[in-house]
């Protein structure tokens, strides 16, 4: 099994220790792992923005990029998201629409991946923390991620899960929402971290880099307790890769 | 009250400050929200109830013309007078002359987001017509001179404390704070001013064009007395109301009721076909229907953004939606609010008195979750977003950046050069500190960037090996 690498430009420059976990896991259920060296942006903070046209070269260019690949993986179901259902709404060159909708089929969030395609039903691995978990408002509600990493959770050993209130609502990142309107965001973050923090957990575990660096710069900067963490990492660690 | 959603920016960060506001607006919603989901539960069929509703909305809208000329046809054979408002300057004008033509003095009117829009109340008593709101919400709104916060619940930004001090002050009665005392004082003001009006005004949940009858759903009573007590009944819908036939309502009701205010169902639902007959003596001697256009057919010429016309008002995405919950109605600055208000917001009033309204939401998608007619809002937002900036509204210097943006991305050798700064540059900030961000940080602090980034540690990690 060939997996294309798809890594998000938070995993890229941010966080790329999550990605390499990921790669690891990957590598470890014996996945061959290409990294498509000149891939860039797939265009989501511009296309939230409203700026289609200056989106649809870029997108064009991804779509060019990763043809013909067996599987694209991802650390982020935002970006996914992108890629799967926004390219659709894009004014791409029609040559291209057949290439387009391949890959949409194609492209996994790294959980989804992992239950859907993998077919895992279980990490044979120890990770001894309370952990909670955030649903990443594209991976829950445009790509229907939900059960997958909490079963993946779930099964790992010494691990206690808990359902942090209102798991499901937005962590107030939003992309460019975040900046454009920073006070409501910084309000929606407050509130989702005292949920996190009233669940008494030692993590906060999500599919998106986004959601969590919003998180963890306001569990930081308040010196709350827990700690955010990509679940590509929790898996990693949980089995000592 | 004079809004304007020009100036929501401000609105948001006066409501984030205002506890009291917040407060009130935060139980409200979490407790109709509650009432829902409870009372969806108990139907097995709510989704596909969901799915019939879109589809008879589709169905309306692309065939909305014939339905149009159906339900005027059957309202005419029912003896009701039609009237057709292409803006809200016809349909004040049609209402007044209605007005005029009955010599009237005193006019009552049930809830109705429509005339809200036509900003009915006003105009009327600029014109000397003695004009009342009679839901208690709207009524309670009325007295404080401000605008409905809420599609459905009209007072939800105030408390009880706020509601004693309206009615001490307006009404010149001791204060009291005691739910029961306030809703028989309001009770006994509202019943004699139904009795000596001359016209009720009221809006319309659904136009059913099969029978040519308006249908007013309400929990008060107040909309029944208004389409029924006075001698002129009119009532005020956008084009968009209509449905088919009696089943089609079946469906409807179903979803309203939880959606709305987490009510199995509804406690009144009024059905109005024409004025009263002759033997019976009772009731309307004459009714009216203002069908009002005001935006409506330009946004139904756009196949995507028509759906936002498929809203039944319920407000449901209110209150789900993690912003309205922390700042409430007014904040949008206009008549709809929450997530279908900023949908709203840019078609009626053009991309550039509603350049921000779209840009006021995390894009999370509770509202599409929620919506019993499956309103695609954070889809709708995004080609809205798109609107604003083609038309030359969004600011030039993100323009500029997003130019430059585009030219690297598909550059990879110059956007790896460009990203490669910042994490030079983190090294030079004390430890521990990360890149401050206008408006981002502050109460954040932003992640820190990596030296190498991912391909680098990626490439070193396959030659290690």
């Amino acid at each position: 099994m060939k997996v294309a690498l798809f890594i998000p430009c938070l995993s890229e420059h941010l966080y790329p220790e999550s990605a390499i976990s990921m790669v690891k896991v990957l590598e470890h259920i014996g996945a061959e792992i290409e990294y498509v060296n000149d891939q860039t942006c797939c265009g989501q903070p511009a296309f939230n923005s409203g700026y289609r046209k200056q989106v649809v070269p870029v997108a064009e260019r991804f779509i060019k990029l990763f043809q013909g690949k067996e599987y694209v993986v991802s650390p982020s179901g935002s970006c996914v998201t992108m890629v799967r259902k926004f390219y659709n709404e894009l004014d791409i060159n029609p040559e291209l629409h057949s290439a387009r909708d391949e890959l949409s089929s194609k492209i996994f969030e790294f959980t989804e991946f992992l239950i859907k395609v993998v077919n895992m039903d279980k990490v044979d691995g120890t990770f001894s923390h309370k952990v909670t978990y955030h649903d990443s408002c594209h991976a829950l509600r445009e790509l229907g991620i939900k059960e997958q990493p909490r079963k993946l959770l779930k099964s790992i050993k010494g691990i206690d899960f808990i359902e942090m209130e209102k798991s499901d609502t937005c962590c107030g990142f939003g992309g460019t929402f975040s900046y454009k309107y920073a006070d409501m965001s910084i309000s929606m973050v407050a509130r989702k971290c005292k949920y996190i923090d009233e669940s008494g957990a030692d993590y906060v575990t999500s599919t998106d880099s986004s959601c969590l660096m919003n998180i963890d710069g306001y569990l930081r900067k308040h010196n709350m307790k827990a700690r955010a963490i990509h679940i590509a990492d929790i898996l990693a660690q949980s089995m000592n890769l | 009250m004079n809004l304007s959603p020009t100036k929501t920016k401000t609105y948001v960060k006066e409501a984030l400050l205002d506890s009291r506001l917040r407060a009130s607006v935060d139980k409200a919603t979490q407790t109709s929200l509650a009432k829902r989901n409870d009372k969806k539960e108990q139907i097995p069929y709510w989704e596909e109830l969901r799915y019939k509703a879109h589809s008879i909305k589709r169905d309306v809208m692309e065939h909305l013309d014939t339905y149009l000329e159906t339900f005027e046809k059957n309202c005419v054979s029912n003896g009701i007078h039609v009237h057709w408002a292409a803006n809200a300057k016809e349909a004040r004008q049609i209402i007044l002359n209605i007005a005029h033509e009955k010599h009237a003095k005193t006019i009552v009117k049930s809830k109705s987001l429509t005339t809200e829009e036509l900003h009915l109340n006003d105009f009327l008593i600029e014109n000397d017509l003695e004009t009342l709101e009679t839901d208690l919400g709207e009524y309670i709104v009325q007295l404080l001179g401000q605008i409905p916060s809420h599609l459905t619940a009209p007072a939800l930004h105030l408390n009880r404390q706020d509601i004693g001090k309206v009615f001490h002050e307006k009404l010149g009665i001791d204060y009291t704070e005691d739910p029961n005392e306030l809703l028989t004082i309001a009770r006994n003001t509202l019943r004699e001013k139904f009795l000596n009006a001359d016209i009720g005004i009221s809006g319309v949940n659904f136009a059913v064009a099969e029978s040519g009858s308006v249908v007013v759903v309400e929990n008060e009573a107040n909309a029944r007395l208004t389409v029924g007590v006075p001698k002129t009944h009119i009532a005020v819908m956008g084009i968009e109301k209509i449905i088919p036939n009696m089943d089609d309502l079946a469906v409807f009701l179903k979803l309203l009721g939880p959606s709305a205010t987490g009510q199995k169902a509804s406690v009144y639902v009024n059905i109005v076909g024409g004025p009263a007959f002759q033997k019976l003596k009772e009731g309307p001697e004459e009714m009216h229907i203002v069908l009002l256009d005001n935006g409506r057919s330009k946004m139904l010429a756009d196949p995507e953004l028509r759906e936002t016309l498929f809203c039944i008002r319920c407000g449901a995405c209110l209150n789900v939606c993690p912003i309205y919950q922390q700042i409430g109605g007014h904040a949008y600055g206009w008549v709809y609010m929450g997530p279908i208000g900023i949908t709203l917001i840019p078609q009626y009033l053009g991309e550039k008195e509603g350049k921000y309204s779209p840009y006021l939401s995390s894009l999370c998608g509770a509202c599409y979750e929620i919506c019993p007619v499956r309103i695609n809002i954070p889809h709708h937002l995004l080609k809205l977003r798109n609107n604003v900036v083609e038309k030359g509204y969004s600011m030039k210097i993100e323009k500029i950046g997003m130019d430059i943006w585009a030219f690297l991305a598909r550059h990879p050798k110059l956007y790896r050069f460009a990203t490669w700064f910042p994490g030079k540059f983190q090294m030079l900030l004390p430890k521990g500190q990360s890149f401050p961000a206008p408006g981002y940080t502050g109460e954040r602090a932003l992640g820190k960037f990596d030296k190498k980034g991912f391909r680098k540690r990626f490439l070193e990690m396959k030659k290690n090996k």
